[in-house]
């Protein structure tokens, strides 16, 4: 069931965000976050976590912390319900539950508090973007495997598909088909863009969802599909780009890469951030569909790798001017497709990609790697970018 | 009175009529399409400068773009290899005098319009001469098969196979270079028909017209309201350098 | 042992009456307690030659800017950005630089202006551990600071929000007798209990009101008080501690009781003869850790003690004399100078409400800095009446 916005006849509420500024060094939170790991800066020298994020050791002074994955526990030692809050973001969403957690690592922090959490009681910490997209810390009951979904407060730190519209932008390719019924699974409503539906493709007799011309190299076509539901999107999972080996059209393949995303940018995406604060079910959203050539080159599809960088580098300079929206990374590896016929497993898949975009709108993340070879690469390129781009 | 006077007098009293032959030049109009290993042409995109905005505040203009077998367009013969060293064969160098000219239009929309599998053939020709006279050189032929009025899907009407639309057989198109016409026009997408990949030769109409230094002329509509003999095309691509075609504006010129 | 302040003395307490909100800037209000207090020691302003400043508000300004905005010429100048603990730690400083004769007349000021945005900036922009790890989780500001220390101290001791409700109380009770005070009408334990939660379980009479205001008072040798004709005290004793018990979960306890024992050394004296407790009163949990911290009771029996004594002037333990913060309203840095000030009067005899009869020594506390999840500044000053 979709659940509507509130009132139409007042206004809704303003999509706004909570506190977003933070020191540099406090930036590894939200690279922890966007990634699914809880990880602290700890001493190279000592071996002592740090908390708030620090330029030098609290035990020993030393420069050289690093930002590694901690313990999740600890014991919650006091709690709080902020009822009245300076911070437009939080008068909206008060009485907002707060606490103060001292970690198993040997830290305290202060902490977004899940309803179910009691004093003196031990939970489990994970970092979470908020909706500034920044990483910020979330206890939650020890015990509870959906503690994100049970508590409704922190639906703020997740983009569960459930009860929301999704536009999945390229429904010609098997991975767009894909997302869309396991969307549709999920409890979504999906539109499906279909380009040029003059010319057939496959699958094209059994869309899932309700189809719609949408082409994303035509600004007339994307502006046409924002007037007709861009007020009723709430999560747009953008599945066109240019994922084939080798080189091709240099034009058309950033037609349909960093063109097309640009064109949503500019085009839909305000429409969704505008209701990014309305109802119990905002918009929240953006879900990019990237090969992780974007991220790291490949030799062998240097126009891919070319394409899927600009895709990238948009995604990434939009990210602080679109929120309180998530722009979710889904890095794709090779895909598992006619144009990869002759290179051996593994490949992404239609499954695996459409899994995986499903379980970073739960988790909120916005960095996630689809398959191996994805995974793969982008660890590398989190141990030593440097070293990985020069490879 | 001069013949251009008399040909302006009748066009001021509505004796000649100017019929328009050209489809919208519209981003969602279909195009060619190849297998996707190939190279593609470009469907035609608009994107405005300004629209009297603080890009423009008094002027509204789009840049477009646009490849130049997209819409209705013409093709010129370097289009296919077999023209690819004749004479005056690409677009900035085609013989102006060949772009205003007589057209004979054979009328096959009976059989073509309801028939993707429809071939012009020899004798269709033939039996259109045997009523309307020997078609002379220099004329364009108009191949009405109504798939104008076609829309979309139904219009590029692509199956599993590839696209199922009307055009020439082989000799059907032998027959009309040997006749000595300027070029063939059709209200597809393409001058040959939608299986003509598997004609021999592959795609007579590019093949040989192109070969012999004839034109094309695609995705022509209104041809229903042409006579049979009689009408003079204005078919002027844009003076492309080195190019193989261009969209354009097609009028008939037809009496009223 | 550390060497004591014999013969520093602290005279010319000036207050500039507090205002809710204020369209001048915290020049303005630095600058009025200046003139007050070459005024109220019939001084020109080049005979100060020593400065110490506190203000959350001068914007880019500090100390030094202060010096040519105010046409002064100092040889010995300080800034101290220690919010609450800003008045016992520049009486400290400056006692020790008269004493070595660095300089001769210190004016000590806090002064902070106050517009309807002012405190929420101030609260946006206070630190950086602030920034990244307190106001990101519901931007409580220092409500939800002290709402986890009042949950843990509650659950740690058994407090009650009487208990609570008994610090306010008893200070609005004082309060009404002070004319500079922005709360002075009644208030009772009903109120208080009854009021709406802020930040649980902070409610709406533990919280002080952010004002515009400004306190200052000079220091210097006791010859030089008696030939200005001025009514002095004596600083006795002085400690300050900073981030003291960093391991602790939360924070229970602050440092006091880690120099207490010095503090009372010092000024030769003890608890039981203390005739005026001033403690940083922000949040009424902070008394009970002061009242714990200085030794008036042992760690975790504050609630007992504020249930077994009168804590009005006229009662048996007169405790913040002009009705702390929490009556007064919170100017600020000079929030951490308002019992200094007030002890001062009350030891010299010109007191501006009550005046507590006999009154020999006051300790003034101080408190100040929650740069994240605790208060790092703590520190106390005895002062003694001639």
């Amino acid at each position: 069931m979709i659940r509507h916005p509130g009132n139409p006849t007042i206004l809704p509420a303003a999509p706004l965000v909570p506190p977003a500024a933070r020191s540099r060094t406090a930036g590894g939170l939200a690279v922890a976050a966007s990634q699914g790991r809880f990880a602290l800066q700890v001493c190279a020298d000592c071996g002592r976590s740090q908390y708030p994020p620090r330029e030098a050791c609290v035990g020993c002074l030393g420069a050289r912390l690093n930002w590694r994955d901690v313990p999740t526990g600890g014991v919650l030692s006091a709690a709080s319900t902020v009822r009245i809050s300076s911070d437009p973001y939080f008068r909206q969403h008060t009485p907002w539950r707060m606490g103060s957690v001292r970690l198993d690592c040997g830290v305290d922090a202060m902490v977004h508090l899940h309803r179910d959490c009691a004093v003196g009681g031990r939970v489990s910490m994970v970092l979470k973007l908020d909706k500034a997209g920044q990483g910020v810390m979330v206890a939650l009951p020890e015990t509870d495997i959906n503690a994100m979904q049970s508590d409704p407060k922190f639906r703020a730190f997740t983009c569960d598909p459930a009860g929301r519209r999704v536009l999945v932008t390229d429904g010609r390719t098997t991975f767009g088909q894909a997302a869309a019924r396991a969307l549709i699974a999920a409890g979504a409503e999906v539109f499906l863009g279909i380009a040029a539906p003059w010319h057939p493709f496959p699958g094209q007799n059994d869309l899932p969802g309700t189809p719609m011309t949408l082409d994303l190299t035509d600004g007339i076509s994307v502006q046409n599909a924002a007037a007709a539901i861009g007020a009723r999107v709430d999560i747009i999972v953008n599945t066109s780009g240019y994922f084939r080996p080798g080189a091709g059209d240099a034009r058309a393949a950033m037609e349909v890469s960093y063109f097309a995303a640009l064109r949503l940018a500019q085009l839909f995406v305000p429409a969704l951030q505008a209701r990014a604060g309305d109802g119990t079910h905002p918009a929240c959203a953006w879900v990019n569909m990237i090969g992780i050539n974007g991220l790291v080159p490949d030799p062998a599809a240097s126009l891919a790798s070319a394409a899927n960088a600009a895709t990238l580098a948009l995604v990434r300079a939009l990210r602080p001017t679109m929120r309180p929206l998530k722009l979710i990374n889904a890095f794709v590896g090779p895909l598992d497709d006619q144009w990869h016929q002759a290179l051996p497993p593994p490949k992404t898949s239609t499954a695996q990609f459409a899994q995986a975009v499903i379980a970073a709108l739960r988790d909120g993340v916005e960095d996630i790697a689809v398959g191996d070879i994805a995974r793969h690469i982008l660890a590398q390129w989190h141990d030593n970018a440097a070293i990985t781009l020069h490879a | 009175m001069s013949s251009l006077a008399a040909f302006a007098a009748d066009l001021a009293a509505g004796s000649l009529k100017i019929v328009d032959l050209t489809q919208t030049l519209a981003p969602d109009f279909p195009t060619i399409v190849l297998p996707p290993q190939f190279g593609q042409c470009a469907p035609f995109r608009m994107e405005v400068i300004s629209r009297y905005d603080d890009a423009g505040p008094g002027w509204f203009w789009h840049n477009i773009s646009v490849g130049e077998h997209t819409g209705t367009h013409f093709d010129a013969p370097v289009h296919w290899v077999t023209g690819k060293d004749l004479p005056n064969n690409t677009t900035d160098t085609l013989v102006v005098q060949n772009l205003i000219a007589p057209a004979c239009v054979v009328d096959c929309s009976k059989d073509a319009a309801n028939n993707g599998d429809y071939l012009l053939t020899v004798a269709t020709l033939e039996a259109w001469e045997a009523k309307h006279g020997k078609i002379p050189a220099g004329n364009w032929v108009l191949f009405r098969s109504d798939w104008s009025k076609r829309s979309g899907a139904d219009y590029a009407n692509v199956l599993e196979d590839g696209a199922h639309t009307p055009g020439p057989d082989a000799a059907a198109v032998q027959w009309l270079v040997d006749r000595g016409v300027l070029g063939l026009g059709v209200e597809t997408i393409g001058t040959d028909a939608g299986q003509a990949h598997t004609f021999t030769p592959m795609y007579p109409a590019h093949t040989l017209m192109h070969g012999a230094g004839r034109y094309g002329l695609q995705c022509l509509c209104n041809l229903d309201q042409l006579p049979p003999t009689g009408a003079m095309i204005v078919a002027a691509p844009l003076k492309i350098l080195g190019g193989s075609g261009s969209p354009l504006r097609v009028l008939a010129i037809v009496p009223a | 042992m550390r060497q004591g302040y014999d013969g520093i003395v602290v005279a010319a307490p000036v207050t500039i009456p507090y205002a809710r909100y204020s369209v001048h800037g915290a020049h303005h209000w630095l600058g009025r307690a200046l003139h007050g207090l070459v005024q109220a020691a019939h001084l020109a302003p080049k005979d100060l030659d020593g400065l110490c400043v506190s203000s959350f508000t001068l914007g880019n300004d500090t100390a030094i800017g202060l010096t040519q905005h105010f046409g002064l010429s100092p040889r010995w100048l300080d800034h101290i950005p220690m919010g609450g603990a800003s008045g016992v730690v520049a009486l400290r400083r400056a006692a020790r630089a008269v004493q070595a004769g660095d300089a001769d007349i210190v004016a000590c000021v806090a002064g902070d202006t106050n517009a309807p945005d002012s405190f929420r900036a101030t609260v946006a922009g206070f630190s950086r551990f602030a920034i990244d790890a307190a106001l990101p989780y519901g931007a409580g500001g220092p409500n939800a600071a002290f709402a986890l220390l009042t949950d843990a101290y509650m659950r740690a001791t058994g407090a009650t929000r009487e208990d609570f409700g008994r610090i306010a109380v008893s200070q609005r009770d004082n309060a009404r007798g002070f004319p500079h005070a922005l709360l002075r009408s009644a208030l009772t334990m009903d109120q208080y209990l009854a009021a709406r939660m802020v930040t649980d379980p902070v409610a709406l009479f533990d919280c002080v009101m952010p004002c515009a205001g400004a306190e200052g008072v000079l220091v210097m040798r006791e010859s030089t008080a008696k030939n200005l004709g001025l009514a002095y005290a004596y600083l006795r004793a002085a400690i300050e501690r900073h981030n003291a018990f960093p391991d602790d979960p939360i924070q229970l306890r602050g440092g006091w009781a880690m120099d207490r024992d010095e503090l009372y050394d010092m000024a030769a004296t003890t608890p039981d003869r203390i005739g005026l407790l001033q403690t940083y009163d922000d949040y009424p949990v902070i008394v009970m850790l002061q009242l714990e911290g200085l030794g008036f009771c042992a760690p975790g029996e504050g609630p007992e003690f504020v249930r077994t004594h009168d804590l009005r002037l006229a009662g048996d333990f007169p405790h913040n004399s002009s009705g702390g913060q929490l009556s007064g309203g919170q100017a600020g840095a000079a929030g951490g100078y308002l019992g200094l000030t007030d002890a001062l009067r009350q030891l010299t005899g010109a007191a501006i409400g009550r005046q507590i009869a006999g009154l020999q020594r006051a300790l003034v506390s101080g408190f100040g800095m929650i740069n994240y999840d605790r208060g790092l500044c703590s520190g106390a000053v005895i002062l003694e009446a001639v």
